[in-house]
């Protein structure tokens, strides 16, 4: 194929858009996921399964087949969409291609046993729209990506890439593309919703030469992975969001943050890059004009703090991602001291649209001050997870219980987790809050960059934000007081009380050391670190004082406050559990069942994970009950 | 990746020919030590002495560098290397038990290397595929959705790739 190449605006204006000019029924479209989670369940096997039964089976001509990125139903893949009729088949298996080939590919007909089956669903649904997680979303990023080859510039094009770009560059001035972005009332997707248009101005009036632009790719929240997907997905989209704000702006230069975790986002992203150069899309004299913009890709090196803005700077310049003080703002003074404009990887992608579409389209949707849509990322414990994209203005509850399906063990989903080790835990109760801005600050958590993690009654909320604490320990600068030492002693204190040794004043404890460390840390990692804590404390304040005076642990998590114990009701008395315990902890007592001693268990719980599903004879413990079953005289000889 | 050995005179050659694909500005100092990490796998004395010359830095600069980013090691590579995900979803769908028990099974504790079977263990933060946790990957294939009983399956493939390849190159 011969390799695209743009001289000029009307070049672009006459590209092969693909659906003009062509006659005649087009072919099926039968289309893999296979970003980082498609691959890991297996999309690459199942996508030469396809191939080579394409060639085999003669349906080159007939049906095509593509590798995309992600689909936004991640725990289902690799699955499979076909178009036009978007039918879906979730998990698929190698040895379904022939199948979906011939029945679907080729005649249009939905197995219905393939489909998706759930026990809420009639039977052979077998639309994507039909599907509960993909209703009551609004996907305007995500559905770009559902057909498109993340790594064909030409499939692009044939979405509509660069449209956006090419009307900039022919029919705008840096100041009307400015104002259309103000007017949009798009804000950094990053998490702090700092207006993106104002941003821009802002920079674009610092009079200091040259200014530079960033894409903060670097998405260190655990449990949040939207700026993936996009990466993955639609690379394209990002690079075309950057171009048009180096116009706007008045930088001639970019760089793309990624952190080294996302290894295939970072291989994607460079090809994408490449084939800009190639195109005439990046470099001197874009299409012709006067605009010149260079893009490169820099490769993190694992550390959280680097997302935060001016880390990301040092981190870019070469040095330990240190961050510091605030102003001046890196919109004033950036990278090597100048104007530097950093925007998320989701905000660089609204940018096409908004253009494209206008910002009165965009504004439309939302509430008075948060527009558009946001991608989440849906996890935890709830039925259906994956990457959704929904209006901002949302109820939690929809979210949860509509597109996320309730929760997914039968258990009751008792709170979600918003924000990350910035965020917080909101209990069910509050379920009625809306998305955006402003409703989530007020409640004690942040919008954040996109992490929605539903938590059961299985989540210990102490235990929780005990992880969140250490992983902010472990991830803090170690710059300034207040977050080096304020993380560490949360830490310990957490720690004490998960081991049942704390006491009621250490809540109060926990407390002091926030409120220093919200008002004393140097950037914002010290500074909301406290959050899951606090909210924890606001919200759940029982769970502590339960670990506290009852020893108790309601979620059976904390592994010094549980013992694990053999229901002999249940115990069929196969002896996998005695089989399997590495710390002989487990005997037979004179009822001739295996029993636990619970003076040697450690509560590994791999005694639970080999009882088999039907018996489920090893129970957990905690408080009152565990007191009462410590071992007598008379129980384990 | 080879398995060098400290003080081997490769490891500079390593440090030198890189030299030539990358200018020593500051910018690139990351980069570079990325290429020596992959290449290397490690960063032994004599090549933190050389890049800091190279890019005219102190050697505690480096150093500096070297210890602040995860991505970067200063011990000894490993053959195979298990990373299991600890972020938020899996951490909720009992990521910590299952790094209790390959500490367990490999008698390592998270970020030790166990240097005579060339196995580290390692904990990471978040690897983004939330929606199949708890994930574990070894030498880059990654298992989804693990329970507790896969563990000693995935730590007994491990033993049975080492002798099919023997020391060979990974």
């Amino acid at each position: 194929m011969e390799a695209l190449k743009f001289n000029s605006l009307q070049d672009l204006k006459t590209a092969d858009r693909g659906n003009q000019n062509r006659s005649g029924p087009r072919p099926r479209v039968i289309s893999l996921s296979a970003a980082s989670c498609g691959q890991a369940s297996g999309a690459l096997a199942v996508a030469s399964a396809f191939e080579s039964a394409r060639k085999e089976l003669g349906l080159e001509d007939k049906v095509e087949f593509k590798l995309t990125g992600c689909h936004g139903f991640c725990q289902l893949e690799p699955d499979i969409i076909v178009f036009p009729e978007k039918y879906f088949y979730p998990r698929v298996k190698v040895e379904d291609a022939q199948q979906i080939l011939l029945e679907t590919g080729l005649n249009g007909r939905f197995i219905p046993e393939l489909g998706f089956n759930d026990e809420n669903l009639p039977n052979g649904v077998s639309r994507l729209e039909e599907l509960p997680f993909y209703q009551n979303q609004l996907r305007w990023l995500i559905d770009q990506q559902l057909d498109l080859d993340p790594l064909s510039l030409e499939d692009y094009l044939k979405h509509g890439g660069f449209q956006a770009l090419g009307a900039v560059l022919s029919e705008l001035t840096p100041a009307e593309v400015i104002g259309e972005i103000m007017a949009s009332g798009l804000r950094g997707r990053g998490g702090a919703g700092f207006s993106t248009g104002l941003k821009w101005k802002l920079a674009r009036e610092v009079a200091a030469q040259p200014k530079y632009l960033v894409c903060n790719g670097d998405e260190g929240d655990p449990g949040a992975y939207m700026d993936r997907g996009i990466l993955e997905s639609n690379p394209y989209s990002i690079l075309e969001g950057m171009l048009i704000g180096g116009w706007a702006v008045g930088a001639a230069q970019g760089f793309i943050y990624v952190r080294q975790e996302y290894p295939l986002a970072i291989e994607r992203l460079d090809k994408a890059i490449s084939s800009l150069y190639q195109a005439g899309l990046l470099g001197e004299k874009i299409l012709g004009t006067d605009f010149s913009f260079e893009l490169e890709l820099v490769r993190g090196a694992g550390a959280f703090v680097s997302g935060e803005e001016t880390a990301l700077i040092a981190s870019i310049e070469g040095r330990r991602a240190n961050p510091r003080q605030r102003p001046p703002f890196p919109v004033v003074s950036g990278l090597w001291g100048k104007p530097t404009v950093i925007n998320n990887v989701e905000t660089w992608a609204n940018i096409p649209l908004i253009v494209k579409n206008g910002a009165a389209w965009f504004s439309k949707t939302g509430t008075d001050k948060s527009k558009g849509t946001k991608i989440f990322s849906l996890v935890g414990q709830v039925k259906y997870s994956g990457l959704i994209e929904v209006p901002l203005g949302i109820s939690l509850d929809e979210i949860i219980n509509k597109i996320g399906g309730g929760a997914r063990s039968g258990k009751k989903i008792k709170a979600v987790q918003i924000g990350g080790p910035s965020g917080g835990c909101l209990p069910a109760e509050l379920f009625n809050l809306r998305v955006d801005y402003e409703s989530l600050p007020a409640a004690g958590a942040i919008m954040g960059s996109g992490g929605l993690i539903a938590l059961d009654e299985d989540t210990c909320l102490v235990n929780l934000a005990l992880y969140f604490l250490k992983f902010a320990c472990d991830e803090s600068c170690g710059q300034c007081v207040p977050c080096r030492i304020g993380t560490q002693q949360m830490v310990s204190v957490l720690e004490k009380i998960t081991k049942g040794q704390g006491e009621l004043a250490d809540l109060d404890l926990l407390e002091k050391i926030s409120s220093t460390m919200q008002q004393a840390s140097l950037c914002g990692l010290g500074r909301t670190a406290p959050n899951p804590v606090l909210t924890a404390l606001r919200y759940f304040r029982h769970e502590f004082e339960e670990h506290i005076v009852e020893k108790k642990c309601r979620a059976l998590v904390c592994p010094d406050l549980i013992s694990y114990v053999i229901d002999e009701d249940k115990c069929s008395g196969c002896l996998l559990c005695l089989n399997s315990c590495p710390y002989g902890a487990i005997e037979i007592a004179s009822s001739g069942l295996p029993q636990i001693k619970l003076s040697s268990c450690e509560a590994c719980g791999l005694c639970s994970s080999v009882c088999p599903e039907e018996f489920q004879a090893v129970k957990k413990i905690s408080g009152k009950d565990r007191q009462l079953a410590q071992p007598g005289p008379d129980r384990v000889s | 990746m080879k398995n060098y050995k400290d003080g081997d005179r490769q490891v500079l050659k390593v440090a030198e020919s890189l030299q030539k694909s990358i200018p020593p500005y500051r910018k690139n100092l990351i980069f570079f030590l990325h290429e020596v990490q992959r290449e290397l796998g490690y960063f032994p004395e004599e090549v933190v002495l050389e890049a800091a010359r190279y890019f005219s830095v102190s050697p505690a600069e480096i150093f500096g560098i070297l210890t602040f980013y995860s991505a970067f090691k200063l011990n000894q590579s490993c053959l195979h290397h298990i990373r299991v995900c600890q972020g938020t979803a899996c951490h909720v769908r009992g990521s910590e038990a299952i790094m209790k028990e390959f500490s367990r099974l490999l008698g390592l504790k998270p970020g030790e290397l166990d240097s005579q079977k060339g196995v580290c263990l390692e904990a990471v933060n978040c690897l983004g595929c939330c929606a199949i946790g708890p994930v574990v990957v070894v030498d880059g294939k990654y298992y989804a959705r693990v329970n507790l009983k896969e563990v000693e399956k995935i730590v007994a493939g491990l033993s049975a790739r080492e002798n099919a390849h023997g020391s060979a190159e990974v």
